[in-house]
Formats: structure tokens, sequence, C-alpha cells
């Protein structure tokens, strides 16, 4: 039943962590929340999670679900006040490909300007610049992809522009240009004024610039061991 | 003029899992084949982003990315269910199609990339771990009902075995993986394969050998 308990098992600084926060925290919905020590992951994560051993994991009435697009099509589904998606299929269907766009293409893109360097990560930042480009004509003038409400896309991927950002600072390739992407580089913002309540879960962005900068440099010394 | 179109190619498994689920529904499409080496203006102006089949055009209006298509289909037309009711297994299925499609790239990888083939072979035994694991004694992915993850495991199902003799590099046997094996013998014999069919085995076989010979040919002449 959609009373009961509702626990999410994460990780503070991630932003897959952040997009169940987010669809519950709009629809809602109490949680309790346990914080994953990634190195040392707990029993519980191993158990509700046995295929891929990762957060997030939401856990209802004792059973778990994994991987975090299915968690937000789970929580739309059973709480169905407040919805993310759009009632139209084909409209689901538009707002289902942005998001698997963001997740086949942006992410990685971004992910490699983090860890890559020399030649392959210039390649990779132009690749993941492009990509965002065509986010922003998808978006266009709108303050967020759900036009006038939040929608699934804006809950799902707003959070890539915050990270963009931040990896932008961190290898100084600038990957969000607020002059080629004027209606994105606000829409991570626009999203948290339109719901405050999405604030208080929402790691600052100076936390997490610190966080990944120590991030950054345990990947560097890796590489080059 | 048809009001449902598929574009798409014959052999492709992303291909088969939106005329699966088409076919579920007793819809009926035109199929446009596609020659992915020229690509038509249609396919170019239907999925501008990724360019690539399948691609659903339902009343002129194109929806890309297979699941996204099985999806769409499900939730448009009449006919049996292809997502179950109860959203936990719907959560379920849709978990095991996006494990099923994301482990695409490495079972292509395994067999017909010379790169980073020792990691995806690893990765594919991996999966293939896992559903033995996992599929023991079931006959359906999820619950007792045909439906998302079986369409999407079509390519381990079916093309996966295609690719094993196309190639020679065996993977899967029935000491190492039982209940896969035992799953896969039923799946390829299943209700649902009779009545709505994979791709001849013998015409997919000859495709791929045909391909592998090429992919070989060119990689050969240009090595230096």
């Amino acid at each position: 039943m959609a009373g009961e308990k509702v626990k999410l098992l994460g990780y503070w600084a991630s932003p897959f962590t952040l997009r169940v926060h987010w669809a519950l925290k709009l629809k809602g919905i109490e949680y309790d929340y346990q914080e994953e020590d990634l190195p040392n992951k707990s029993p519980l994560i191993l158990q509700c999670n046995p295929v891929h051993k990762k957060i997030p994991v939401l856990v209802h009435d004792g059973k778990p679900i994994a991987e975090s697009l299915v968690i937000l099509e789970y929580i739309e589904e059973t709480w169905k006040h407040n919805p993310i998606l759009p009632e139209d299929p084909y409209e689901r269907a538009k707002a289902r490909f942005w998001v698997k766009f963001v997740d086949d293409k942006c992410v990685p893109g971004i992910f490699g300007t983090f860890s890559k360097v020399g030649e392959e990560q210039r390649k990779i930042a132009k690749e993941a610049r492009e990509n965002l480009k065509i986010l922003e004509g998808e978006l266009g003038k709108k303050r967020f992809f759900g036009d006038t409400k939040i929608g699934f896309m804006d809950v799902a991927a707003a959070w890539i522009i915050c990270w963009a950002q931040i990896v932008g600072e961190i290898v100084d390739i600038k990957l969000v240009d607020a002059e080629e992407m004027p209606s994105l580089v606000s829409w991570f913002q626009n999203v948290l004024e339109a719901a405050p309540v999405l604030k208080e879960c929402t790691p600052p962005k100076d936390k997490l610039l610190e966080h990944n900068k120590g991030f950054h440099k345990m990947l560097v010394a890796s590489a080059s061991t | 003029m048809a009001e449902v179109k598929l574009l798409g190619v014959w052999y492709s498994p992303a291909n088969h899992r939106v005329e699966w689920a088409l076919k579920i529904k007793g819809v009926e499409y035109e199929f446009i084949e596609q020659d992915l080496q020229n690509k038509s203006p249609l396919l170019l102006e239907s999925n501008p982003v990724h360019r690539k089949i399948p691609v659903l055009i339902h009343n002129g209006k194109p929806i890309c990315e297979s699941l996204i298509i099985v999806e769409y289909i499900d939730e448009t037309f009449e006919g049996p269910s292809i997502l179950p009711k109860d959203p936990y297994d719907r959560a379920l299925a849709r978990f095991w199609s996006k494990y099923l499609d994301d482990k695409v790239p490495a079972v292509v990888n395994t067999f017909f990339l010379k790169e980073e083939q020792e990691k995806a072979k690893e990765e594919v035994c991996e999966m293939l771990k896992v559903l033995d694991n996992e599929l023991k004694d079931k006959k359906f992915l999820v619950g007792d009902n045909f439906g998302l993850a079986d369409i999407t495991a079509n390519f381990v199902g079916h093309w996966l075995g295609v690719f094993q003799e196309a190639t020679g590099v065996e993977l899967v046997t029935s000491e190492k993986f039982p209940n896969f094996c035992a799953w896969r013998d039923e799946y390829i014999n299943c209700s649902q394969v009779k009545e709505y069919p994979l791709p001849r085995r013998d015409e997919l076989l000859a495709f791929v050998q045909a391909r592998a010979r090429a992919a070989a040919s060119a990689s050969a002449s240009t090595q230096k």
C-alpha cells in the first residue's frame, strides 16, 4: 500500500540518489533516508541490490527497487498525486527519450571530461558540449522541460547543469556555456526556485565542489600509479 | 496511408522487440526496411538526434528507442498487457529490461570487436552468471506472464546463440549455465515465439557471418 514505510538508501553526493529525493519530496512522501558509506557497502545494500550492489535503492513495504529511473517510474505509479509524467502517451515517450539521452550521452560525456586527460579529454568535452547544446535546443525558451510545471525530465536531469559546472571548474574546461546555452544555464536553479521543498535535500554547490575536487585528486593519483 | 509505420531492419533485435509488441496488440503497421549505410530522409527527419532504428511513427509522430516504443505501444493500444499491472512487478520488468538492454554493446564487442574484447567477454560472462541465477526454474523473467523483460531478452535468447555459431566463440554451455540454457530452450519454443516468430536462425546466421567476414577483411586492409 502507498501508506507503508518508505526507505531510501543513497549517497549524499550522488545525483542518482538526488533524483529519488526530488521525486519523493515533490510528492510529499515521508521516508527514512539511510546514508551509505560507499567504499563499505552495508549488508542491506548488498541484499537489496545483489545484481549491481549500487545506490540508490528504494525499499517500500520491505520490497527493494533498484535503478534510479525505475524507482522514479515506480514512485509515479504508486503515488499518483502530483504527477511528474504527462498523461498523454506520446508526451510520456518524449520525456523518457530525453531522460535516456541525458543518461546515455550527457552523463558519460561529463564524467569522461572529469576523469580523462589530454586529447581524449578534449574530444569527450567537445562531444559533451554538443550534447548539452542539443538539450538547449529542446528546452528552448522554457524555464523547465515540464513547461508549466516540473516534470520527469526536470526531476531526472536538471542536476546535470550543476554537475557540469562543477566538473568544468575542477578540470578548467567550460562545459556549460552561458552564451550558447542561455536557458540550460539557469535550468537547475529554476527548478529549485519553482519547488523550494527540493532545496532541503539538495547538497550545496560548494560542498559538492569540494567533494568532487577530492574525488578528482584521487582519480588523477590512481591513474598515474 | 498507414497510421502506424515502423522504420527498422529485419536483423536488429531492437527492431524485433517493437514488431513483437505491435503483433501482441494486433496493431496493423507498415514496415519500412531501412538501409543503414544510406540513411533515408524519413529516418533522419524522424530521429534527428540518434539517426537510428527502430522508429515508430504513429499518426505522423515519431517515437524512438525500442523500450520506450514498447511502453508507448502498451499505453496506447488495446490488447494483452505487455507490462504487468502491479507497480512492483512493473519495476522488476523495467529493471531486467534495462539490465539486458545495457548488455547489448558488451555482447556485440565480445563477438565482433578486437578492442576491449577481453573486458567485454568478462562482462558477458558475469551477465550469464546473473541470468543463470535469476532464471532457475523460471519460465518468464517477471511473474507468471510473458512481458517486457522477456521481449527485451530476445537478444540473449536468440541472437547470442547465432553470434556464437557465426564466430565460433562459445560462451554459453549447459555445464556452465544450466538454468540459462533451460530457459533459452523453452524461450525459443514458447507460444509467444511460435505466434510471433523471431527472425529465422539460418537467415540471421548467414547475415551475421557475411557481416563478420566483411568486417574482418575491412580491418585487415586498414591494418598497418
